[in-house]
């Protein structure tokens, strides 16, 4: 499977969920409506997402260390709200299980060299930067988590486990 | 092969004699925790069950605690409702490890849980939240995890697909010198692992310096290893851990203990003497911005924040009020105190030393998370700075972007309330 996308944002290192999803947006739950705040403190990034301007499947180049900070899940709700896809050198613990539970598309990509505005490929495997014509090995997702993606997400995959379970 | 700490809880989690880094394991759950965030943890829950013909009922519901702290008393009426969904909740699956918004019981989740006992030696703990790491001061395995993972372990009793992770072990000696905390010593090895040096390892802490350490002062060591990405902190339980927990938490009955292997194998050895340590501060906008007080003194302030899970526990308020005492908090600065606990609260009331802030002139608050968290009781300004003993400062933490957070010990805190400027509390203030 190949997904051809633009990068429409390009942050560093360390950025945290405070960053993704202000603290002070958190009583707010519904993936529905999580999604108004992606990036809130960036009021022109999030005002283009806002006003839909950034089509789907979309891609954020992220530094080291992507996500790190609070547990808080609306910073994968929201961006996943946006159907963006995260390509960064690697992810904070939490926030690489958030993503893959709830079916956000992040790809660890320890090279990763791209720009904004740069055509991008992505495959199973690679990263191609078309316009800089660079090519990025896929660091593969752990075995144990490539299994809640493949059922859809966690809640499904919690579902077969309980139904398991009750024997049904 | 010998075991860490952790792998030896996780494969007593499993049943297994023995579990190795990068296995993939379901260990059962000990102990789960969540806050506010409940919210969304009752809405996955509920999809879990969804179309199933199954009743949604939690595994065990002695097991879960639900803690009301990060937006205590409800800021707006969508906190609020958030809040009634999760109280009603905790009733009607009988969660009575149930911490409402009240003078008696309540406070911030990672102090409730030492407090009252929930967390033993040996346990695996998971907490929506970050900061759940403070409880391997007690000798738990104990980590953060999103909303998602959470429903998963209330309707399974199991955390899914963890891999066990490798551990760092961090020995420390030498006594502290006069002015210089557990809060300084973690700041400095943050700095010195940065951000991401523990990503996805445990932090083991070793050495006469811990063992001399009380459990308050463990806690805050567990608690910012997430700042340097750990999965967890922890202490290997000792006299310490079994004087708190009978002592402090109430704890009656018998307590297993629980010990790395000599042998254990760890992917790096970190040795720390605090001996020589300064006091630390972690500036804006990382906590592994860290420097030594000389290169940040000075600085002018218009908030300081002492509480927080990190450094609301009562032997901080002693500092602070030993420090405060007849003195004035500086007219520029606005001074905000959080005790971490209801318990705490009323500890320092009893003692006095709630009065002596008051009479500094700074502010005492309610127990629960206030201005750490940037929600309410305490923003910034638009190029505000602030000094506080919580344990972060990215950018926009406090309430607002335009602000700056630097990060310190309850004693540097106290001193610079008086001067208004970050002050070096070997100077006096
Ligand atoms: S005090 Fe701060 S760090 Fe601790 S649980 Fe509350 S918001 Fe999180």
């Amino acid at each position: 499977m190949s997904i051809v996308s633009k990068v429409v944002f390009k942050v560093g290192d360390d950025i945290s969920t405070d960053i993704i999803y202000p603290g002070r947006f958190m009583a707010t739950v519904l993936p529905s409506e999580t999604l108004q705040y992606a990036f809130a403190d960036n009021e022109v990034f999030n005002k283009k997402l806002n006003a839909k301007q950034v089509p789907p499947n979309s891609v954020i180049i992220g530094g080291k260390n992507f996500g790190c900070g609070s547990s808080r899940e609306q910073a994968a709700s929201t961006l996943k709200g946006h159907e963006l896809i995260i390509v960064a050198k690697h992810f904070a613990r939490i926030f690489l299980q958030n993503a893959i539970n709830l079916g956000l598309k992040m790809i660890i990509c320890p090279d990763i060299d791209a720009s904004e505005g740069d055509d991008i490929e992505i495959t199973d495997t690679e990263v191609i930067n078309k316009t800089t014509g660079k090519r990025f090995a896929i660091q593969p997702l752990p075995k144990a988590r490539q299994a809640i993606v493949d059922a859809g997400g966690l809640i499904p995959y919690a579902k077969q486990r309980m139904l398991a379970m009750h024997n049904k | 092969m010998g075991m860490t700490m952790v792998q030896k809880i996780l494969a007593r989690a499993t049943g297994q004699a023995s579990v190795k880094v990068d296995d993939v394991l379901e260990p059962r759950i000990d102990l789960a925790m969540s806050h506010e965030n409940a919210a969304i943890v009752i809405n996955q829950f509920q999809e879990i069950y969804k179309d199933t013909g199954i009743e949604a009922k939690v595994w065990d519901p002695s097991k879960i605690t639900l803690i009301f702290d990060h937006r205590v008393p409800a800021e707006t009426s969508k906190t609020a409702t958030n809040q009634e969904k999760i109280r009603k909740f905790a009733a009607q699956q009988g969660i009575l490890k149930f911490h409402d918004i009240r003078g008696d019981e309540g406070g911030i989740c990672h102090q409730i849980l030492p407090e009252n006992g929930y967390v033993r030696p040996g346990y695996v703990v998971v907490g929506t939240d970050s900061h759940t790491t403070s409880h391997g001061a007690l000798g738990a395995f104990s980590f953060g995890i999103g909303g998602t993972e959470m429903s998963a372990v209330w309707s399974l009793g199991h955390a899914l697909n963890i891999e066990v992770p490798g551990t760092i072990k961090v020995t420390v000696e030498g006594e502290f010198p006069p002015h210089v905390y557990p809060k300084d010593l973690v700041l400095h090895l943050i700095g010195l692992l940065t951000a991401e040096g523990a990503n996805f390892k445990v932090i083991e802490f070793h050495g006469p310096t811990i063992k001399k350490m009380s459990t308050s002062g463990r806690l805050v060591l567990c608690n910012m290893s997430v700042e340097a990405g750990a999965t967890s902190g922890i202490v290997p339980p000792d006299e310490e851990t079994l004087r708190y927990l009978k002592e402090e938490a109430g704890v009656t009955d018998k307590i297993e203990m629980m010990s790395p292997d000599p042998d254990a194998v760890y992917d790096r050895e970190i040795k720390i003497d605090v001996s020589k340590l300064v006091p630390q501060v972690a500036c804006p906008h990382t906590v592994d911005n860290v420097k030594p007080i000389d290169e940040v003194k000075g600085i002018k302030l218009n908030q300081i924040v002492v509480g927080s899970c990190t450094n609301g526990r009562l032997d901080d308020l002693e500092i602070v009020a030993g420090i405060l005492k007849g003195k004035k908090v500086a007219r520029n600065v606005r001074m905000i105190i959080f005790p971490a606990s209801a318990r705490i609260y009323r500890q320092a009331l009893k003692k006095g030393y709630l009065e002596i802030f008051m009479e500094a002139g700074a502010v005492v608050m309610n127990p629960g998370c206030g201005s750490c968290l940037g929600v309410h009781q305490g923003a910034l300004a638009d190029g505000d700075v602030a000094l506080a003993t919580t344990n972060r400062n990215f950018k926009g933490r406090m309430g607002n972007p335009k602000g700056e957070v630097y990060l310190c010990s309850p004693e540097t805190a106290a001193v610079s309330a008086i001067t208004g400027v970050i002050t070096d509390p070997r100077k006096g203030g």
